[in-house]
């Protein structure tokens, strides 16, 4: 094991963490705000990937697609809000988790309606394509390097517009109370709109980016909502500052748990059962991290005051 | 008395009983296996009811239970075949009582070790946890290449019961038939027991039964195992159907299909897993015969149910039966 391939696992945990976070803040938002659970988030993540992918195809733009899938997946999740979601508010979990669990179903099959079910693919923009050498040698991708890059800014832009805005400031009071914002003359279902429509653009975001790496298709959504669940879990739920942290976590124990353990494991058994065993053991790694952590937290790293 | 709920409870365990005897006689053993496919489901989905209907606990890692029951059955039976030892010298065995006991055994032990952890939590985080877990099992069996990894286990020759040639698609139903009515039975003891009276006012008012001396964490520890184990049962019936267990039974998709199952019957009811269980194969097979795109429809209906129609299809048959 080398320096520069570990600096390279760790970058690539940084990236995972970073398109989990624009998973995560969305989910977290829409918990925090709204009370309410949203298994069609990766869905949403789809839609912006897709978006991104077909825009980019006919125009022959990655940035046209960018913008795409950042408009498709905010309307896409507007429109749900009113047609679906905002039914729901007032509901227990249960009947959430089976509604956004329906739509999950109608998303999936209405994708592979429009698109069919073959896979596709998005290029690398040109300005972003290439490599830059690391120190202790080894080459690494730009366009993995400008995701870390660009979710950072997306986390800095949050905190701005959660922070220091008015926007953020309803958004903050529909946290800690919806009712009295409401007595107060805030039209509180727009508001829920715009929040559900903003934590879809994120989501969109993360797609369209992740599509560049990855095949666009449909279903791709699902492991990454997952993991994002796995995120919020840790960090608490309706934390914003608990998903960046969470979603550092687990990008950063992920990636390093694949690279690390069959390697740690060949030192007592022999390298082709290290290789299963690890293998086995890593994809379980974040599970059981955050069963430790509930298990002593179990609100999560961040409780948000209310929930 | 005879009520509206136990009409439709008797008219429905009937119909699960007459409809692939009929096709049998005619000839139709298709009929029989999409009959034993709502038979297994349903006690799938009994498992669950027992933990989310009558406690509350909406758990979205069911699929964990099912699948290691799937697979308890798929490895005792490969090493049956095969006659390499398992444990202790044991090279498992092709019996379904057996079977169904280690199924049981299994995905029991595993859900009062994921209990104690995710039972320490409550409302999304609980859902999350065990969804969570649910996902663990899931990733160990893709990754781990004994029994198959993600190509899952094929199991060559359905396994025996005394007596019975399970090989006949209507003994083998008459079996999971018999296993249903006999779980939904200790549904009904349950539920009439002290222990269900407390499962049941833990789920409506926790603090009240803390104070007079009941701990809700215990009570429901113990109703999360036992609904893992009957799930478990579920999924060891449910391999031996398809003669294959693939890491697919452990997917959170099958979590949320159990849960689907149990709304769209009636939650908490005694035969609302049946309820939902016929309703969703039907849809299934009339969707699926109509249109490729039979998913999005089944979503349709199912957002449908959950925004118009609350309380499933014993709700609409029976009308409210219960309270809180």
């Amino acid at each position: 094991m080398t320096l520069a391939l570990a600096l390279e696992q760790l970058l690539n945990g940084l990236q995972l963490g970073v398109m989990l976070f624009l998973m995560a803040a969305g989910l977290t938002l829409i918990f925090g705000v709204m009370g309410l659970i949203n298994l069609a988030h990766g869905s949403l993540y789809m839609v912006g990937a897709f978006a991104c992918a077909a825009v980019a195809a006919a125009t022959g733009s990655f940035w046209l697609g960018l913008v795409a899938s950042l408009a498709c997946a905010a309307a896409a999740g507007a429109i749900v809000e009113l047609l679906v979601i905002r039914r729901l508010y007032d509901r227990d979990h249960l009947d959430q988790v089976l509604a956004t669990f329906a739509l999950i179903l109608m998303f999936s099959e209405g994708t592979r309606w429009l698109f069919g079910s073959f896979p596709l693919y998005l290029d690398i923009p040109p300005l972003l394509q290439g490599a830059v050498a690391l120190p202790g040698g080894a080459q690494y991708p730009v366009y993995r390097l400008a995701i870390i890059a660009a979710g950072a800014l997306v986390a800095f832009g949050l905190y701005l517009l959660i922070g220091k805005t008015r926007l953020g400031m309803r958004i903050r009071a529909g946290e800690s109370d919806r009712e009295m914002i409401g007595a107060l003359g805030v039209d509180i279902r727009t508001l829920y709109t715009v929040v559900f429509a903003l934590g879809a653009a994120l989501a969109g975001l993360a797609g369209a980016m992740v599509g560049a790496l990855q095949s666009v298709q449909v279903g791709m959504g699902e492991p990454v909502l997952i993991l994002a669940f796995v995120v919020i879990v840790i960090g608490g739920i309706g934390s914003i500052k608990g998903a960046l942290l969470g979603a550092l976590l687990v990008g950063v124990v992920d990636t390093m748990g694949r690279f690390l353990l069959p390697q740690m494991l060949a030192l007592f058994v022999p390298p082709s059962q290290a290789g299963l065993i690890g293998g086995a053991a890593a994809s379980m790694l974040i599970y059981v991290m955050m069963a430790i952590i509930l298990a002593m937290k179990p609100r999560g790293l961040f409780p948000a005051a209310h929930a | 008395m005879l009520n509206r709920e136990t009409i439709a409870n008797l008219v429905l365990a009937a119909l699960l009983l007459a409809v692939p005897l009929a096709a049998n006689a005619f000839g139709q053993p298709f009929y029989v296996t999409l009959a034993t496919r709502v038979a297994i489901l349903a006690l799938a989905a009994a498992g669950l009811n027992l933990a989310l209907g009558l406690g509350g606990l909406v758990s979205f890692g069911h699929a964990a239970f099912f699948g290691l029951g799937g697979y308890a059955a798929g490895i005792l039976a490969t090493h049956a075949f095969s006659g390499d030892p398992l444990l202790f010298g044991w090279t498992g065995t092709n019996q379904m009582p057996v079977i169904w006991l280690v199924a049981m055994l299994v995905a029991g032990l595993v859900g009062l070790f994921i209990g104690l952890i995710s039972l320490r939590t409550s409302g999304v985080y609980f859902i999350m946890i065990t969804l969570a877990f649910a996902q663990m099992v899931y990733y160990f069996a893709i990754s781990w290449p004994a029994y198959g990894g993600e190509d899952g286990l094929s199991i060559l020759v359905r396994n025996q019961f005394p007596g019975v040639n399970t090989m006949k698609p209507v003994s083998f139903f008459l079996i999971c038939y018999g296993v249903l009515i006999t779980a939904l039975a200790f549904f009904v003891l349950v539920r009439a027991s002290r222990f269900g009276s407390a499962l049941q006012a833990a789920r409506q008012n926790e603090v009240r039964v803390a104070t007079v001396g009941i701990a809700p964490y215990r009570i429901r520890l113990t109703a999360f195992a036992v609904s893992a184990a009957i799930t478990g049962l579920a999924g060891a019936l449910f391999a031996d159907l398809n003669r294959f267990v693939s890491p697919s039974m452990l997917s959170w998709h099958m979590s949320g299909e159990l849960i689907v199952l149990i709304i769209l019957g009636g939650t908490g009811r005694l035969f609302g897993p049946l309820a939902g269980a016929a309703l969703f194969v039907v849809f299934e097979y009339v969707l699926g015969g109509l249109t490729e795109r039979w998913q999005f429809f089944l979503g349709l209906i199912l957002l449908g149910t959950v925004l118009f129609a609350r309380g499933g299809l014993l709700g609409l048959l029976a009308g409210k039966a219960r309270h809180g």
